[in-house]
């Protein structure tokens, strides 16, 4: 007989209609699925009771695969099959690993997202992934009795397309329906029903297994803004347990130990952390091969000191991202904690110390994104109380863009706009007769394409030959909600149309987001001076291209002293747009100008006399760049 | 005529209507749907309707319309676990028989 759950007034649901949704925290190190049962948001444990998925993957020679506990416990003995954090590898390129000789894994060499070589074939960080998210679903759908509508999987902050894309395919793998990804911090919020709350500043301190990171959010009708993010992706709980371990080496003055001895000692050094978060000291006996007794007892005074410079350590970027933000501690609202390791009374003590506040910590901090994405999930599956119909808004995290000429970057969605999103912008040509155009895709901050990364290539052909400037290409980006670009460029005369969706072969690292947001805020000055100089390069490069095509039609018109001045003029203007002197190149320019009024003045009477002649629209190869509409000469 | 809960569902129910902050009771009805027939409605209540009947079970205000309550009398509200799943089960005498999930019901 099924098991019935209690719906809000009016929403029974028919039979076998239920519309069951999960929320669900891949995390790097554990991942959790919760969901909405007769109302409450409750995280669904496993057969034995245990709420957490060790976010491991084994892979077995005969192409099966053991996933969580099962697979933690045979870390030790089959590194190389056994994946941990492949949550860092998703998106990612081979040559976006900064620490590949550290990890113990086999990647596949070549272009793309990386490979790990497994002894059951080569495996894709979304696979791996896949593996975790169908060991969540089954649990969910044994938990549930039915099928699942769809889930809310979180992903950090700072997670660009490339691997936002990268988490939603795995979800497809594993036959879960997205029904939005969304930002950790932001899910943290929600379970602390902050979406609810006054409107204002929050900060999310998430210390987990091995990573941490700290989010500046702002909460605006309704909508959070991700104002800044920081944190340290090599550093979390197992640090403490690490110091401990070390602590008690020195202590009982330990020589060097067996593998077997370690690991167990690194294991009561863990439990010595979690009994401290209760009590005021905690005894650690274990007796190790050599039959050596180790006695000791750690006191929680002991244990802040040993620790004093890791919990300094998560203070420097909570810091930066406060001042990346443009804020002060005073304009923190409320300080959410998220990560079993924000237990620790030590860092409870320093971040209450920081905000001046005491952080909010009655939610289970290991479970609290998880509880917000299935609050999510559950209005997004059409679970809706009367009068609850709001819906969470998110923001893109990286201003989208395209290249133009001279390498400078148009900005088409800033950064902080909400989605789903779309704007269009017109365009044109550069060159006379240029037939094609090709679109760069970038994302960040910077006015220069080679300091944002590179999304997307694609060409748009078919624009009918026309003088520079003539075609009005309208470029339209459109985000949908879960963060992801689609880019069509259309010619408006011809129709010709070209789009893609983007799905790049390489993410941004955490760290070259963290850089590159920061890079934007101390470059302002330094990049609109560049930006100037790169415009004066460009439009002294366009009127280059003008007056030469305009001699190739009609030098004619001219005496050879005229041609040769103007020819003098073209010469030290090309020089002018290599120097860096903006002045230099403006001046320049005004000479070439002036040189040419005549010549101009002369061709516009020739072409009112003749009828409407052929022009030059010979295909220049290759030549495809892009110019901002208006501006052509 | 009467229908109760156990000790179990009861403490579950003060426990979701506590942290849903808000309502007065338990709505439990009947309605026509399904594959075999009826089906059991179980909701949070934030009113009473005027020709509700109500019962107290446990300390938890039952609602039920009367249309409903032929089809419900003697059952027990029970809350269960199967395997990963749990939730609530209806201990109806006035069943003759049901789907196979037991989702709707003939009497």
């Amino acid at each position: 007989m099924a098991l019935l759950q209690i719906a809000e007034p009016g929403e029974s649901a028919a039979p076998h209609q239920h519309r069951l949704a999960v929320g669900i925290d891949l995390g790097t190190t554990n991942s959790l699925v919760a969901t909405v049962r007769s109302g409450l948001a409750v995280v669904l444990s496993d057969e034995l009771g245990r709420p957490l998925l060790p976010s491991v993957v084994r892979y077995l020679a005969d192409g099966s695969s053991e996933v969580g506990y099962e697979a933690q416990a045979r870390q030790a003995f089959d590194p190389r099959n056994t994946i941990v954090s492949v949550k860092r590898f998703m998106g990612r390129g081979i040559n976006d690993l900064s620490d590949r000789e550290a990890l113990p894994y086999a990647f596949a060499s070549g272009e793309g997202m990386l490979r790990l070589a497994t002894v059951a074939g080569l495996k894709s960080p979304v696979e791996v992934s896949a593996e975790i998210l169908r060991n969540l679903r089954r649990r969910a759908e044994a938990s549930l009795g039915g099928q699942l509508v769809g889930a809310v999987i979180t992903v950090p902050a700072y997670f660009d397309d490339a691997q936002r894309q990268a988490t939603k395919d795995a979800a497809r793998l594993a036959g879960l329906p997205v029904l939005r990804l969304l930002n950790e911090p932001t899910a943290a919020a929600i379970a602390y029903g902050l979406d609810n709350a006054a409107e204002g500043v929050y900060a999310v301190y998430d210390l987990g297994g091995g990573t941490f990171d700290i989010s500046i959010l702002r909460l605006a009708r309704g909508i959070f803004e991700v104002l800044a993010t920081g944190g340290d992706s090599a550093l979390g709980g197992d640090d403490f347990d690490r110091r401990i371990f070390c602590w008690i080496i020195e202590a009982a003055k330990l020589k060097p130990l067996s593998v077997e001895d370690a690991s167990m000692l690194l294991t009561r050094a863990r439990e010595a952390k979690e009994y401290l978060t209760f009590h005021g000291a905690a005894p650690i006996t274990a007796r190790l091969g050599s039959g050596e007794l180790v006695d000791l007892t750690l006191t929680t005074e002991t244990f802040a000191e040993i620790t004093q410079t890791l919990v300094a350590k998560t203070i420097q970027p909570v810091k930066k991202a406060l001042r990346d933000a443009g804020l002060s501690v005073t304009d923190v609202k409320g300080v959410v904690m998220v990560g079993g390791a924000t237990r620790m009374p030590q860092i409870q003590r320093a971040v209450g110390e920081f905000f001046r506040q005491e952080p909010l910590n009655n939610l289970d901090p290991d479970k609290v994104v998880a509880v917000g994405a299935a609050t999510q999930a559950n209005l997004l599956a059409g679970n809706r109380a009367a009068g609850d119909d709001w819906l969470l808004l998110d923001v893109i995290p990286l201003s989208l863009g395209l290249e133009t000429m001279g390498g400078l970057v148009e900005k088409i969605i800033p950064r902080n706009s909400t989605i789903p999103t779309a704007r269009a912008q017109e365009f044109t040509t550069f060159r006379d007769g240029q037939t094609a155009l090709a679109v760069h895709v970038v994302q960040g901050e910077r006015e220069l394409v080679s300091d944002c990364r590179s999304l997307a290539r694609f060409e748009l052909r078919g624009i009918p030959p026309m003088v520079a400037g003539a075609p009005r290409i309208r470029v339209s980006f459109q985000v949908d909600a879960d963060g992801l670009l689609a880019v069509t460029a259309r010619e408006q005369t011809s129709g010709a149309e070209a789009s893609i969706v983007v799905k790049p072969s390489y993410g941004l690292s955490d760290d070259e987001i963290a850089g590159m947001l920061k890079e934007s805020l101390t470059h302002v000055k330094d990049d609109a001076q560049r930006r100037a100089l790169k415009e004066s390069q460009v439009e002294a490069q366009r009127l280059i291209e003008a007056v030469r095509s305009a001699l190739t039609a009609d030098s004619d018109l001219l005496a050879a002293d005229e041609l040769a001045r103007i020819d003098s003029n073209i010469v030290r203007l090309q020089s002018a747009a290599l120097s860096d002197n903006r002045r230099q190149i403006v001046l320049t320019m005004d000479d070439l100008e002036s040189a040419t009024r005549e010549f101009a003045a002369r061709r516009m009477d020739k072409s009112i006399r003749r009828a409407f002649a052929g022009r030059n629209i010979s295909e220049l190869d290759g030549e495809t760049t892009i110019a901002k509409s208006g501006e052509a000469a | 005529m009467a229908v109760t809960l156990s000790e179990r569902a009861a403490s579950h129910i003060a426990n979701y209507m506590a942290k849903r902050g808000k309502g007065i009771g338990l709505r439990v009805g009947v309605r026509t749907s399904g594959c075999s027939g009826m089906a059991y409605k179980l909701e949070f209540a934030d009113t009473a309707l005027p020709d509700d009947i109500e019962f107290e079970s446990h300390g938890v205000r039952l609602l039920v319309d009367p249309k409903s309550l032929p089809y419900l009398d003697g059952t027990e509200l029970d809350y269960a676990r199967e395997g990963l799943n749990e939730g609530f089960r209806f201990n109806n005498p006035n069943v003759k028989d049901a789907c196979g999930c037991g989702e709707s019901f003939n009497v």
